[in-house]
C-alpha cells in the first residue's frame, strides 16, 4: 500500500555520507563531534557526537526543508497516509501546540474533553482561544474518564456553532477511543477543524486490528508521539495533516516555537523509525498485542486485579480500546494505583508508566519482552500476596466536572495572590494542579476551585502521587485570580 | 593446531581449557549452546560461553546442591527443580526412592535435548517416571503453585541472560509461597570472591532473607566455576541445616557420594570471615 521507497532513510543516509566526508567543522555546535568534550564522548560514544551536528546544505534545514528533510518528511506522509508530515524536534507538545495554533486564534473557541493533557491547555493560554470542555464521562467501577460521546458532541456543536475546532484524544491515556469518524463527519458538516492527540497512538498506523488513526479518519490534524511506542528518541514526534490544511502556514506556526537548532539525532531517529514501521510494523505490533493480550490474561488470573481490555466497549464514549494498553485497576486489593507504582519501583526494581488513585499503566512497546514481562506478573502476584487490605474509605473517583469561570489566557495573565490550597474554596485558580504523569489538570487556570478538588489534591498527595504545575514546588499554596 | 575454550572469569582474569574438539554449537531462543570434548575435564557444555557443566568436576556441584537438604530433611517427597538442564540435580533426587514428586523447570528445551545427546553422565535419570519436564519460565511456573513443595532448588545461569528473573524478590517471594510449612529452599548462591559475582551473591541472599526465617550460606570447591570457591544459599522455613541435619537417617540410607558427606555437610557452613562480611554488609 506504500510506495516502494519506504525502504529508504534519507536524513540517515544523509548523515552517513556526512560523516564519510570528513567535514572539518567551524560552525556549531561547538563539541566539535565530541573531541571537546571527552567525558560526554565517552558517556554517549563517538559514533552518536560525530552526527551530533548543526543544519547545513548537505543536511538540509528543518525550518525550511528542500531537499533530504523534505524527502523524509515526504516519506512519512507516504507511510502515515497524510497530507502531509512534520518533522517535530521539540516534542509532541509541540505538535499539540501547533495544531491548537494552525486553527484558533485569540478568542476563537475551541472543544475539547476536560482530559486532555496540558499541553492542550498551555496551547490555550498562548494563543487565547477559549475551550468548550465536553464531560467525558466515567467509568466509576475503574475511575477512568472515558471517550466523548456522540450526543454530549453534537450538544457541544450546537450550543457553540461558532467553535473552530474540536479535540480529540486518540487514544486517552488509558487507551479509550472515541467514535472518531463520526465526530469528524459531524465536524466537517459544521466547517470545525478535527485535530487528534495521538501521542499514544502511533501503532494505530502501523499494527493490524488496531483502532482507527484519525488520517483514516478523515481528521485534519493529528499530533503523534513516534517515541511513546514506536521506537524513536524522546522528544521527537509527527505531526501529520490532511489536505484542508494549508503546509505552509503550518510550518510558520510552528517555527513560531520551533528551536533553529533542531537535532539530528532525533531527526534520524524518526527517520528509521518510521522505515522500521514501515517495512516491519505489521510483525512488530501483533507482538506487542499478544504480549499486552499475555499480561492481562496473567494479571487476572492472580485475582484482585483487574486488566481490562476490549470487554468494556460501549459502541460510544468508549467506541474502541487499544489492547497495547496495560491498565490495571487495583483498588479491589486495597491499594492505590499509584501506590502499587511505588512498590513496583521501590522493592521489585519495576518502571511503570503511571499509577494515578485506582489504576497503574505499564506502556508495552516494540522494546519489550516475555522475560521481563513474567516479572511485573510474579510482582503483582507478590504485591496481592503481601500488601493486599481492606479497601474501605479509598476514593473511587477520578473525573470532576470543571467550572470555568474565564479564559485560561485571562486567567493565567491577570492578577493574582497566593493563599494554603486548603483555604482556596471557591476561588478562580490562576494555574494548574496535576498528577504527573498523566499530566492531565486536575485544575487549570481559570476554573474554580471547590471542596471535591481539594479533598482530592490532598488525597492524591497523601497516596504518594507525584503533584505538579503550581509555582510553589510542595503544592501547599495555590495561585488564585484577584487582588 | 591447538583448540583452546577461554572463559573471561573477569574483565582481566581468564580461564582456558584446551579442547579436543567441540561437538556441538547451536543457538536456541534465549542463549547460544557449546559442548566441548577437552582431556582434563571430559564433555563440557557452555552458554553463551560460560562453564555450566564438565563431567570431571560436575559431582561436586551436583552433591551440594541436593544431599544437602535431603539430610536436613530426609522426609522430602515433593521437589521442585528450576533450571538444572544439564539433569545432574535431577539424577541425584532420583537416587532417593523417598522422593514422589520432581517438578523441573527448564526455560530452555534445547539445552535439555542437547545434554540428553553430548552429556548422559548427568542427563540419564530425566525419564525417571517421578520426573516431570516443564520448559517454561520458572518465574511463571512458581507463581502458580501455593503450599504445595518440600523443597525448591533453585539451579540457574547467572542473573545476566535468561535467568535474570530468578534471582529477584518477586521471584524469591513466590518459592516462599510455594513451599510448605517446613519447605526448604536451596539457590545457587554465584562466587563471594569476585566482585561481579559478589554482589549477585549478596542480592541473592539479602532476597532470600526477606522471607525465610533460617538463612545459612554454604560452600563447596567447584574447579571450573570462577575462582572455584562457590556458595549455596539454604533457606527454610523450619530446619537449621546445621542443627538439623539427621546425620544417622541419612547415613542408613547407603547413598554411596564423592564429594558429600555428613562431615562436609556441617564443615561446608562455616564460612571464610570475608565472606560473613559479604552476608551482613547492606546491599542494594
Amino acid at each position: 500500500m506504500h510506495s516502494a521507497s519506504q525502504d529508504r532513510a534519507p536524513i540517515y543516509e544523509a548523515l552517513q555520507k556526512y560523516k564519510a566526508m570528513r567535514i572539518v567543522p567551524f560552525d556549531v555546535p561547538g563539541h566539535k563531534q565530541g573531541r571537546g568534550n571527552p567525558e560526554l564522548r565517552e558517556f554517549l560514544g563517538e559514533r552518536c557526537l560525530s552526527v551530533d551536528v548543526n543544519a547545513m546544505k548537505p543536511l538540509d534545514n528543518l525550518g525550511h526543508p528542500v531537499s533530504v528533510i523534505k524527502e523524509a518528511e515526504e516519506l512519512a506522509a507516504d507511510a502515515f497516509d497524510a497530507y502531509h508530515a512534520f518533522f517535530m524536534v521539540n516534542g509532541t507538545t509541540s505538535a499539540v501546540q501547533a495544531m491548537i495554533m494552525s486553527v484558533c486564534k485569540q478568542g476563537d473557541k475551541i472543544i475539547m474533553p476536560r482530559n486532555v493533557h496540558k499541553s492542550a491547555i498551555n496551547a490555550l493560554i498562548i494563543s487565547g482561544a477559549i475551550p468548550v470542555y465536553v464531560n467525558p464521562g466515567v467509568n466509576n467501577a475503574l475511575g477512568i474518564p472515558l471517550g466523548m460521546s456522540i450526543s454530549e458532541v453534537r450538544k457541544a456543536m450546537e450550543q457553540h456553532p461558532d467553535a473552530k475546532a474540536i479535540f480529540i484524544n486518540n487514544p486517552t491515556y488509558y487507551g479509550i477511543c472515541s467514535d472518531l469518524k463520526t465526530i469528524t463527519e459531524l465536524a466537517h458538516q459544521k466547517g470545525m477543524f478535527v485535530l487528534a492527540d495521538e501521542a499514544h497512538g502511533t501503532h494505530f498506523y502501523f499494527g493490524e486490528n488496531q483502532p482507527l488513526n484519525a488520517m483514516a479518519a478523515g481528521a485534519d490534524m493529528a499530533a503523534v508521539s513516534m517515541h511513546k511506542t514506536g521506537g524513536s528518541l524522546s522528544q521527537s514526534s509527527f505531526l501529520l495533516i490532511g489536505s484542508r490544511l494549508n503546509i505552509g502556514h503550518v510550518r510558520q506556526i510552528i517555527n513560531l516555537t520551533q528551536t533553529t537548532s533542531a537535532s539530528y539525532l532525533l531527526l534520524s531517529s524518526l527517520d528509521i523509525s518510521r522505515r522500521n514501521l514501515a517495512l516491519d510494523g505489521k510483525n512488530i505490533f501483533a507482538k506487542v498485542t499478544s504480549l499486552a493480550n499475555y499480561g492481562r490474561d496473567e494479571i487476572n488470573k492472580i485475582g484482585g486485579y483487574y486488566a481490562f481490555s476490549k470487554e468494556l466497549i460501549n459502541g460510544d464514549s468508549i467506541f474502541d480500546f487499544d489492547t497495547t494498553k496495560l491498565v490495571v485497576h487495583t483498588r479491589d486489593i486495597g491499594l492505590a494505583g499509584v501506590e502499587v507504582y511505588d512498590i513496583l519501583r521501590d522493592n521489585y526494581d519495576i518502571q511503570i508508566e503511571f499509577g494515578d488513585i485506582g489504576n497503574i499503566l505499564a506502556i508495552i512497546s516494540v522494546g519489550d519482552r516475555a522475560l521481563a514481562l513474567e516479572r511485573l506478573v510474579s510482582s503483582l502476584s507478590e504485591i496481592k500476596r503481601l500488601y493486599m487490605r481492606d479497601k474501605t474509605g479509598m476514593f473511587d473517583h477520578e473525573y470532576i466536572t470543571p467550572d470555568v469561570v474565564m479564559a485560561p489566557q485571562r486567567a493565567f495573565y491577570s492578577e493574582q495572590h497566593s493563599l494554603p490550597i486548603r483555604d482556596s474554596a471557591g476561588q478562580i485558580s490562576g494555574e494548574f494542579v496535576m498528577a504527573y504523569p498523566p499530566g492531565i489538570p486536575i485544575l487549570a487556570p481559570g476554573e474554580r476551585i471547590t471542596e471535591e478538588i481539594i479533598d482530592y489534591i490532598v488525597y492524591a498527595k497523601s497516596k504518594g502521587s507525584f503533584l505538579t504545575g503550581t509555582e510553589d514546588m510542595f503544592i501547599e499554596n495555590i495561585r488564585v485570580v484577584g487582588e | 593446531m591447538e583448540l583452546w575454550y577461554t572463559e573471561q572469569h573477569t574483565q582481566n582474569v581468564r580461564f582456558t581449557i584446551k579442547v579436543d574438539e567441540q561437538l556441538y554449537n547451536g543457538q536456541s531462543e534465549y542463549q547460544r549452546i557449546d559442548v566441548f570434548k577437552s582431556k582434563e575435564f571430559g564433555t563440557f557444555l557452555t552458554l553463551d560461553g560460560l562453564m555450566m557443566v564438565t563431567e570431571k568436576d560436575e559431582f561436586i556441584y551436583h552433591d551440594m546442591i541436593v544431599h544437602v537438604p535431603m539430610a536436613t530433611n530426609p522426609g522430602i517427597k515433593n521437589v521442585m527443580v528450576i533450571g538444572a538442564g544439564d539433569g545432574g540435580t535431577v539424577r541425584e533426587l532420583t537416587r532417593y526412592d523417598s522422593i514422589e514428586n520432581i517438578d523441573m523447570v527448564e526455560i530452555d528445551k534445547m539445552v535439555v535435548d542437547v545434554c540428553r545427546e553430548y552429556l548422559p553422565q548427568t542427563a540419564s535419570k530425566l525419564d525417571d517416571p517421578r520426573v516431570h519436564l516443564y520448559f517454561e519460565d520458572g518465574l511463571r511456573f512458581v507463581r502458580s503453585k501455593e503450599n504445595t513443595y518440600d523443597l525448591v532448588i533453585v539451579d540457574s545461569t547467572d542473573p545476566f541472560g535468561p535467568g535474570e528473573g530468578l534471582f529477584t524478590r518477586e521471584f524469591y517471594g513466590n518459592c516462599f509461597k510455594a513451599l510448605k510449612e517446613d519447605g526448604i529452599l536451596v539457590n545457587q548462591h554465584e562466587s563471594p570472591y569476585y566482585d561481579e559475582y559478589a554482589q549477585a551473591m549478596q542480592r541473592a541472599h539479602k532476597r532470600i532473607q526477606e522471607y525465610f526465617p533460617i538463612c545459612k550460606v554454604y560452600q563447596a570447591h567447584i574447579p571450573t566455576y570462577p575462582s572455584g570457591h562457590w556458595l549455596f544459599g539454604f533457606a527454610s522455613k523450619k530446619y537449621d541445616p546445621v542443627t538439623d541435619v539427621k546425620e544417622e537417617t541419612w547415613n542408613q540410607l547407603g547413598i554411596k557420594t564423592r564429594y558429600y558427606n555428613t562431615d562436609i555437610h556441617k564443615g561446608s557452613f562455616a564460612l571464610p570471615t570475608y565472606v560473613k562480611d559479604l552476608l551482613t554488609d547492606t546491599v542494594e
